[in-house]
């Protein structure tokens, strides 16, 4: 960055290893998923077959669904949006009657109708933006049944429209791309419970809570009196994490230490965020019959994750610049870390803070462990980055693949005509039906994410929610409806979003930002179904090499870096320039 | 070869056509043309906005500064126009080569034969499909039809160019004659096959002159692109406007549509139709006809390629390559007889042999060619052909005969063919050869070999189709056995033997089904419905009306290797406009730089560090990116219709040049051209 003549600083050795550590993990952990979620959507016996199966069968008789059949895009999206209806709809009556439901030790009253609106739409679209405090506004019941039911039937809907979407892909000459229930359910059954129960279970023994129990009184040591919550957290969490849901037990999310106890705990987090996204790539690659052309959306998505974590530690590391000259050092030293802690859990740092941050928007998670408002002005833009280009970077589960692929046919369809043929991809010509879809996809996220934020910026009312004026105040209004557009759910901090402006277009951008792109994308799976695929020739524009993930870089960082670069300049560079002058808001 | 005056390649920015086009240009600036290319449209609402802008500056009726609205206004408007002049420079050369198509269809008076067999003389417009017309020599053919009766030499140059006279006649696959071309010899009676209007040159004209010009359905596809990215700039322009009113900074409208005419793609959006009439064009100068774009988009996208081998892959004529004489006879005897058996055979073939001769003996001896002869032409019953000589002073004569192996050896009686002899011929066979037999009173002499000889530089040509991705595969009614040596030969990669309309039309199927494009020329009748079913097909001009009117292109040349080379123009078709449009969203970069901060460093100082291109003024930088914006286009509207350059490469290499070349290229040319416009406009003093 221009303008500063102090030296940012390097990464630390410590830093090195742990990010180190992280990647090795990531790629170790990427073909054993993959090709469990391949044996699970291709309807295969796993090992949990003996244990889960007399329940699939018991679950499909009784629904009367019949598991061999399949649906064209036009009934699988059919059975995707009634499904994700009846469920907000069920969701939303049990918040306004939570007071007549059990499990409520604390006697919580009915949810306001416009949060009970903007919570049905934030869990129903996997977002979890939470506008309230679960401790004191959901009871136990809100959060078990409710909340947590979404936490997982949202997280198998996206990843059983990623699933649709690849055999859209992979299949020739046939109208249908599976059966949403049997998705719905096989992803359930064999990968978000049995994945659950293991990380909760871990959870626990590293300490997280899972009780029922009243809140408990203490008193401290100065004699006030302190409530401390209680729930059943470590089941939430592990969902939480799992399902790239993001909605926290506790207001304060993954920096509370109830929900997150140690760096154990915490690094397992972020593995846990991207391990279905990771295992998504393979699986894909696998069902393509060709590996590589899934590992090539993987580095793409690799080098995005390392782009953008680099400049956020680097950018908090190097601390705020004004502290300088108060004679105040922030650079790291044999007794001190150094950097911008400001917002930070002293159990992580800045390494395992950034590496969350980054996590967690580049996954659509939303979890936090740390307040984004408090980074500095670019490493705060990181996040907000990340949610802006559609959080491909394996992203939400599911939608991480799916979000991606609509890059990769615009990549295909930008760069493939360079090589003297109409575009391809896996063998299929992507035509003006595919471009047109991914095009609506693409136009409902701009429109949403800078459409709401440029209302919200002028609007007397919105405007009262801003705590921090300014391009810093931008940055949170942005950073609203980015996250809410982009089902990602995490907050910047800074603005109180529980009003009935916010919990309104906010839930509007969430049902957009979720819906008119996944129903885009099932078309193309469906019209990419029909198509007969042609073998690769010397002639056919290759998508699984090192040159294609480049490309696929490119045209993200282009298309969709160029459509939020004008809105990123007036908040948070604006900010850091500012900022380098002394200026803070 | 002579050229008719409509086929001259043209230099590309012709005088006379650039003034045309100038006009044109400015015709096309009617917003109900224009509506149909969603960028440029959105170009021209800017500059009409601005201009209203800069018209109430003027009248200061705003605070705005009416010089920069005014330049501002006049550039975007010279962004529009430079894409209608592109637009206009592409069909200009059609338009001029339609002109001198008009030119032939000059009143034409037929000789219409009526039912009673009388004749009256109608006006060529009268006549309808069905009517029988007589045309004799020195007469205009009235329209489109099929000889019925009579066979003459006609003069086609008004239609393909080529001066010297072809043969039309009734019956097989040379009946079909074309309105505007000339008889110069005889007479022919013709059954016309078109209404007036719907004709070959009526078709060739509106082809040419664009007027039946749809998308393609690669342009389609592009536009939809396109015309999303514009939308979605919209949105961020829009939004930067109120994001502004949150920082207290009013943008105003002239800066605000500058920015979003710099960021929505008019570089690709003011060429595209240009690239796809060019291509059209392109094809033209080739002296192919092409139906539609859409079939020269798909020639780019073919996967096979079905080549007919004589005259395509063969030069068509086979020829004489080596005498294998029997055990007892010399080779310079051999050489001698066949040399007396083919020198009344006047086929190539014939000529062929008489040529090898001459090089194993020079001259015939003295008393063969006193010798009294009587040549046996070839029949179809016999099967040979032949000489008797009777020397001078001699009574009896000898019978030389030449003909297939079987025919010959039916007349060699209990000698038959030495051994030696018949395993030449099994190897000539075997590699794809035809052998003759040369029998002298029932004696067997020896074999000639003829060879189908492939065309030079087919190999490599195959080679680079190969490159490409694509498969080819000779047609040839030879035997498997006589087709493989030759499909080795030449080095294609299938081939199919013994081919008929039906196995032909199975193949086209056959590669259909597994989503393959198919291209294949052909000119028989019995070809239509294979030229149909084929994605391109290019009827030969001396085909047949049924073939002409079944392909979607018509190669006026008849040379069958022309395939090739409208697949290469149509991957540069499809190239050129993947070149531009990358090169299109890269410029984006380097003009975000010049203008974000350019819009706020008075209200935000610190945004100048953005101003990475140390630009003069805001002023400057804003409409050096504008300029810059509209002059791109008018500099590629060369590249644009010459198409970018094609090499036959394989696709992985082909990319790794292209994005180098347009997508780094246009990420940095734009920096150093803002750069430089900002040297010259700071200069000028605004």
């Amino acid at each position: 960055m221009p303008c500063s003549t102090r030296k940012n600083s390097d990464m630390t050795t410590n830093a090195f290893l742990q990010l180190f550590a992280y990647l090795v993990i990531l790629v170790l952990i990427t073909k054993p998923m993959g090709v469990y979620l391949t044996k699970v959507f291709r309807g295969e016996n796993t090992f949990l077959t003996s244990i889960f199966g007399w329940l699939e069968r018991l679950i499909y008789r009784l629904c009367g669904i019949d598991p061999t059949s399949e649906m064209k895009w036009t009934t699988y999206s059919g059975a995707m949006l009634v499904f994700s209806a009846v469920t907000a709809l069920v969701l939303y009556a049990m918040m306004r009657l939570q007071q007549f439901l059990p499990w409520n030790p604390q006697g919580l009253g009915a949810v306001a109708p416009d949060l009970s609106f903007g919570t049905a739409m934030s869990f129903t679209t996997n977002t979890n933006w939470q506008a309230y405090s679960g401790e004191t506004t959901m009871s136990y019941f809100t959060q078990m049944a409710g909340l947590a039911f979404h936490n997982f039937a949202s997280a198998a809907v996206g990843i059983a429209v990623a699933v649709a979407l690849v055999r859209g892909l992979v299949r020739s000459s046939v109208q249908t791309i599976g059966n949403f229930w049997v998705d719905l359910v096989r992803c359930t059954l064999y990968l978000l419970i049995p994945l659950s129960i293991l990380t909760g279970i871990i959870f626990m023994a590293s300490g997280m809570i899972q009780n029922l129990a009243p809140y408990v009184t203490a008193t401290t040591l100065e004699g006030a009196k302190q409530t401390i919550a209680m729930g059943p957290v470590a089941s939430q969490e592990a969902i939480k994490i799992l399902g790239t849901n993001g909605g926290g037990f506790f207001n304060a999310n993954s920096a509370h230490p109830f929900e997150n106890p140690t760096a154990i705990t915490n690094f397992l987090q972020v593995i846990m965020i991207f391990s279905i996204g990771t295992g998504l790539t393979y699986m894909f690659g696998r069902m393509s019959k060709d590996t590589k052309q899934g590992w090539a959306v993987w580095g793409a998505m690799t080098f995005l994750f390392l782009a953008g974590l680099v400049t956020c530690y680097v950018s908090e590391q190097s601390g705020n610049p004004n502290f300088d000259k108060l004679g105040i050092t922030s650079l790291a030293s044999a007794t001190q870390p150094g950097g911008n802690m400001e917002g930070k859990e002293v159990r992580y740092g800045i390494t395992q803070s950034t590496l969350f941050a980054t996590v967690t928007t580049d996954a659509s998670c939303g979890a936090v462990n740390s307040m984004h408002e408090s980074f500095t002005p670019i490493g705060g833009m990181v996040p907000l980055f990340n949610i802006m280009i559609g959080e491909v970077i394996f992203g939400g589960v599911g939608a991480g693949l799916y979000g991606m692929m609509i890059f990769v046919i615009l990549s295909v369809f930008i760069a493939g005509l360079m090589v003297g043929r109409t575009p391809e991809y896996l063998g299929k010509k992507i035509e003006s039906k595919e471009v047109k879809l991914s095009m609506i996809a693409l136009l409902s996220m701009a429109l949403c994410m800078l459409g709401f934020s440029a209302w919200a910026v002028v609007n007397p009312v919105a405007l009262k929610s801003l705590a921090n004026n300014g391009p810093h105040g931008l940055s949170e209004i942005l950073y609203a409806f980015v996250s809410a557009t982009g089902n990602n759910g995490s907050a910047f901090a800074g603005l109180n979003a529980n009003t009935q402006f916010f919990n309104i277009t906010q839930g509007l951008s969430e049902l957009i930002g979720r819906f008119f792109v996944i129903v885009p994308i099932l078309a193309i799976a469906g019209s990419m179904a029909k198509k007969t695929a042609i073998a690769p020739s010397a002639g056919t524009f290759l998508t699984n090499t090192p040159l294609f993930s480049a490309l696929l870089i490119m045209v993200i960082l282009i298309v969709a870096g160029l459509t939020f670069f004008p809105a990123l300049s007036l908040g948070p560079i604006l900010e850091h320039l500012v900022m380098q002058n002394g200026k803070l808001f | 070869m002579a050229k008719h005056e409509i086929h001259e390649q043209k230099k590309l920015f012709d005088p006379a056509i650039v003034n045309r086009a100038v006009v044109d240009a400015l015709k096309k600036l009617d917003p109900r043309l224009l509506y149909k290319n969603p960028v440029m449209f959105v170009v021209e609402i800017g500059a009409a906005l601005t201009t209203i802008a800069w018209i109430r500056d003027l009248a200061g009726m705003s605070h705005g500064d009416a010089l920069f609205a005014g330049l501002i206004t006049a550039w975007l408007w010279f962004t529009v126009l430079f894409a209608t002049f592109a637009e206009a420079m592409a069909e200009g050369r059609g338009k001029a080569q339609a002109d001198a198509l008009r030119k032939t269809k000059t009143e034409t008076m037929a000789k219409k034969i009526e039912k009673g067999g009388t004749t009256s003389v109608v006006n060529a417009t009268m006549l309808r499909k069905g009517d029988v017309v007589l045309i004799e020599a020195g007469d205009i053919v009235p329209g489109d039809g099929d000889a019925i009766e009579g066979i003459a030499s006609v003069d086609e140059s008004a239609i393909t160019g080529e001066s010297a006279p072809v043969i039309r006649e009734s019956g097989g696959d040379r009946c079909a004659v074309t309105g505007g071309t000339r008889v110069i010899s005889d007479w022919l009676k013709v059954k016309i096959t078109s209404n007036p209007g719907e004709t070959f040159i009526d078709r060739m004209i509106s082809l040419v002159e664009g007027a039946a010009r749809q998308k393609t359905p690669n342009e389609i596809a592009l536009t939809i692109l396109l015309a999303g990215m514009t939308i979605i700039f919209l949105i961020a322009v829009v939004a930067l406007f109120f994001f502004g009113q949150y920082l207290s900074t009013t943008i105003s409208v002239v800066v605000l549509i500058s920015l979003l005419v710099c960021l929505i793609p008019t570089t690709i959006g003011g060429l595209l139709s240009a690239i796809g009439i060019a291509g059209i064009d392109r094809v033209l100068q080739r002296n192919v006809l092409a139906m539609s774009g859409r079939a020269v988009e798909a020639a780019g996208d073919v996967n096979t390629l079905l080549l007919d081998k004589t005259g395509t892959i063969t030069i068509g004529n086979r020829m004489a390559t080596e005498f294998i004489p029997a055990p007892d006879i010399t080779k310079e005897y051999l050489a001698q007889i066949v040399h007396l058996s083919s020198l009344a055979d006047e086929t190539p073939e014939g000529r062929s042999i008489v040529t090898l001769a001459r090089d194993i003996v020079k001259e015939l001896p003295a008393d063969f060619i006193a010798a009294e002869k009587t040549f046996i032409p070839f029949s179809a019953q016999t099967r040979m052909s032949g000489v008797d000589v009777k020397h001078i002073g001699t009574d009896g004569s000898r019978a030389i005969r030449k003909g297939a192996v079987d025919a010959i050896e039916k007349i060699s009686g209990r000698s038959g063919i030495p051994d030696n002899l018949q395993q030449a011929v099994t190897r000539i066979a075997t590699s794809g050869g035809t052998p003759l037999a040369v029998a002298e009173d029932g004696k067997v002499l020896g074999i000639i070999h003829l060879k189908d000889v492939v065309k030079q530089g087919m190999r490599a040509r195959f080679d680079q189709l190969r490159a490409m991705g694509i498969k080819t595969v000779m047609i040839t009614g030879d035997n498997p056995l006589t087709a493989k040596a030759i499909a080795g030969e030449a080095g294609v990669d299938d081939f199919l033997a013994e081919a008929t309309p039906e196995t032909k039309m199975a193949l086209i199927r056959k590669e259909q089904a597994s989503g393959k494009l198919v291209a294949m020329t052909g000119d028989g009748t019995n070809d239509a419905p294979a030229l149909a079913q084929a994605d391109v097909g290019v009827a030969m001009n001396t085909g047949t009306m049924a073939a002409k009117e079944a392909a979607n292109m018509v190669d006026l040349d008849s040379n069958p290797t022309k395939l090739i080379e409208v697949v290469e123009i149509g991957k540069q078709l499809l190239m050129t406009r993947g070149a531009l449009t990358t090169f299109s969203i890269a410029n984006d970069v380097a003009k975000y730089f010049a203008i974000i901060p350019a819009m706020f460093m008075a209200a935000f100082p610190e945004l100048a560090a953005l101003n990475i291109m140390n630009l003069h003024s805001p002023q400057s930088a804003i409409l050096s990116a504008v300029i810059f914006n509209a002059l791109i286009i008018i500099a590629l509207v060369p590249l644009a219709l010459k198409g970018i350059k094609y090499r036959p490469l394989g696709a992985a290499a082909v990319l790794r040049r292209n994005i180098v070349i347009y997508g780094l290229g246009g990420v940095i040319i734009p920096f150093i051209g803002i750069k430089a416009i900002d040297i010259i406009v700071s200069a000028c003093g605004i």
